[in-house]
């Protein structure tokens, strides 16, 4: 199987031949993915070296000039490092662009904090106008990526991991997708984590929703699926920093008492090198940490837990 | 030496009143209109855009970089009916769309908001690189920055890239005002030299020096244009 950023980079070259208006904009990395394309759209591959300031400003210049600009290169050094071109030069400019960031909040383990970026989708949640997609299997990621092509003028990033599900889900932007329904609460599962999710609460009788786009975030859908349950729990599980969605729900369910459970990546600097995987069970991230601290979390209900299984709780 | 446009009532001469608007000041001194001669040959004389085809694909681009002390832009873009002269007196206040830095989505045109340095520039790089990569080679993108401003990292940046691209679509001038904190031996123009770029000193007040700089050609390469002016302090 491909990995989402093989998928990507695939795409983006059909992309550039099908949309004349659409522009790659590289820094390096993933260059030499892109050299087929770069043959064909010359102007239209564009690798500024090691620049990632410039990466940015080049997107918002080439929007203002009527191209829609497809911007790429690791988490940290597409968010963070150029955090202030991505809320002026293309926010502040009202330009238009589609970020695509690979390496996720850890893919590139043993590379250290430097190559780790778990905030990239709060740092996002600063500025206003974002659409906000987390793929959880390359064939997301593809459709998600063509979607956000053409997305009109509308500033879009689209985040990649190295982690997904073993299958994927039709994706539908905006909206959550209902994949079981129970009474003891909502849980809400964000891109590569929904396996993890689903065999955790394999024997819990919760309702499960799956984002692969949590911006806008589907106040709705988590509104409508909170009514369907006997307690209004909910639980947030984010492969990127702790608690970025909540402020959202709790927005969303503000008019009724309710608890949340926020799951992601911990703040502390874990300083450990190693593989994703084991990154994602430090984070307690992995099927069995997220069971025991979903299971906590319910069991601190007020209301009795309803479970499907037995001997569990 | 005044030039004056067929098209426009308001010449040269009107625009330290039109300033006066912003600052209830007939007076300026020389920092406040450091860029007034360098942006009124611009949009006098060599830039290819009115109020009418502020939209088309295929102008000119004008970008303001150095978005601090924009009265003198205000006045210009007045003067040539960007701008409604009605709109100078209200400057900086919080109905009025003409802020202490432009913004271009309130003020028509403006081509960037500006006002964080070092932002002008490198978006310029990408404005050069979008109309190529669309076949409007004759559309010209002009960036104005202050010598102080060049420190900024993301300009250093911009200008080795676009050296190294040749990007002919590209123009800075460069006011040199010798406000920058440490001054880079052989002032911007060195900067600019040393990637490749062809660059030009001139009088930043000589009308006719500067026409003549900024329309210098310049084949396959990024043009800058060291536009010196009184010293800041």
């Amino acid at each position: 199987m491909d990995t989402m950023r093989d998928r990507f980079t695939a795409v983006a070259g059909r992309l550039l031949d099908e949309d004349p208006r659409l522009a790659v904009v590289l820094a390096v990395i993933s260059g030499e993915r892109f050299t087929d394309a770069a043959r064909r759209h010359p102007d239209r591959v564009i690798d500024v070296g090691i620049r990632e300031q410039l990466l940015v400003s080049v997107a918002g210049g080439l929007a203002l000039a009527g191209l829609r600009p497809i911007v790429h290169t690791f988490c940290s050094f597409l968010v963070e490092r150029p955090f202030e071109q991505v809320k002026l030069d293309l926010g502040h400019q009202g330009a238009g662009a589609v970020l695509v960031s690979s390496g996720g909040s850890y893919d590139i383990a043993a590379g250290g904090r430097t190559h780790q970026a778990p905030g990239d989708v709060a740092l996002l949640d600063t500025l206003d106008g974002w659409t906000v997609h987390v793929p959880g299997h390359p064939d997301e990621a593809e459709a998600l990526i063509r979607h956000a092509a053409a997305d009109a003028d509308n500033r879009v990033y689209v985040r990649l991991s190295e982690q997904f599900n073993r299958s994927a889900r039709p994706v539908s932007p905006g909206r959550f997708r209902v994949l079981r329904e129970g009474r003891a609460g909502v849980v809400v599962a964000v891109g590569p984590l929904l396996d993890a999710a689903l065999e955790a609460v394999a024997d819990l009788d919760v309702t499960v929703l799956y984002a692969s786009t949590v911006r806008p975030f589907d106040a709705a859908g988590l509104r409508a699926a909170v009514a369907g349950t006997d307690a209004a729990d909910v639980v947030l599980v984010e492969p990127y920093l702790a608690g970025t969605s909540a402020s959202f729900a709790a927005e969303a369910l503000l008019d009724r008492p309710h608890r949340v459970l926020a799951l992601g990546t911990a703040r502390e600097e874990l300083r450990r090198y190693g593989t994703w995987q084991e990154h994602v069970a430090a984070h307690g991230l992995d099927a069995a940490g997220l069971r025991a601290r979903i299971g906590g979390f319910l069991a601190g209900s007020r209301r009795p837990v309803g479970l499907a299984g037995s001997g569990v709780g | 030496m005044t030039p004056t446009s067929a098209d426009t009532a308001y010449g040269y001469d009107d625009l330290r009143r039109l300033m006066s608007l912003m600052t209830g000041d007939e007076k300026h001194g020389p920092a406040a209109t450091s860029t007034l001669d360098v942006l009124w040959v611009l949009y006098d004389r060599v830039l290819r855009v009115t109020p009418q085809t502020a939209e088309d694909t295929g102008r000119d681009r004008f970008l303001l970089s150095k978005g601090h002390g924009p009265m003198a832009y205000y006045a210009v873009l007045a003067a040539k009916g960007f701008v409604p002269q009605e709109w100078l007196p209200g400057f900086g206040s919080f109905g009025s769309p003409l802020g202490l830095h432009p913004d271009r989505v309130l003020v028509p045109g403006a081509e960037i908001g500006s006002g964080s340095l070092g932002h002008g520039l490198p978006i310029a790089v990408g404005s050069a690189l979008g109309l190529r990569a669309q076949g409007l080679t004759d559309a010209a993108v002009w960036v104005l920055v202050g010598d102080a401003e060049l420190d900024e990292g993301s300009n250093h940046e911009a200008v080795a890239f676009a050296g190294a691209m040749g990007l002919e679509g590209l123009h800075v001038v460069a006011v040199d005002n010798t406000s920058a904190t440490y001054r880079r031996p052989g002032g911007p123009a060195s900067l600019f030299a040393g990637e490749g770029w062809s660059v030009t000193s001139v009088d930043g007040r000589d009308h006719e020096a500067l026409y003549e700089a900024f329309t210098a050609p310049h084949p396959g390469r990024p043009h800058a244009v060291v536009a010196r002016v009184e010293p800041k302090r």
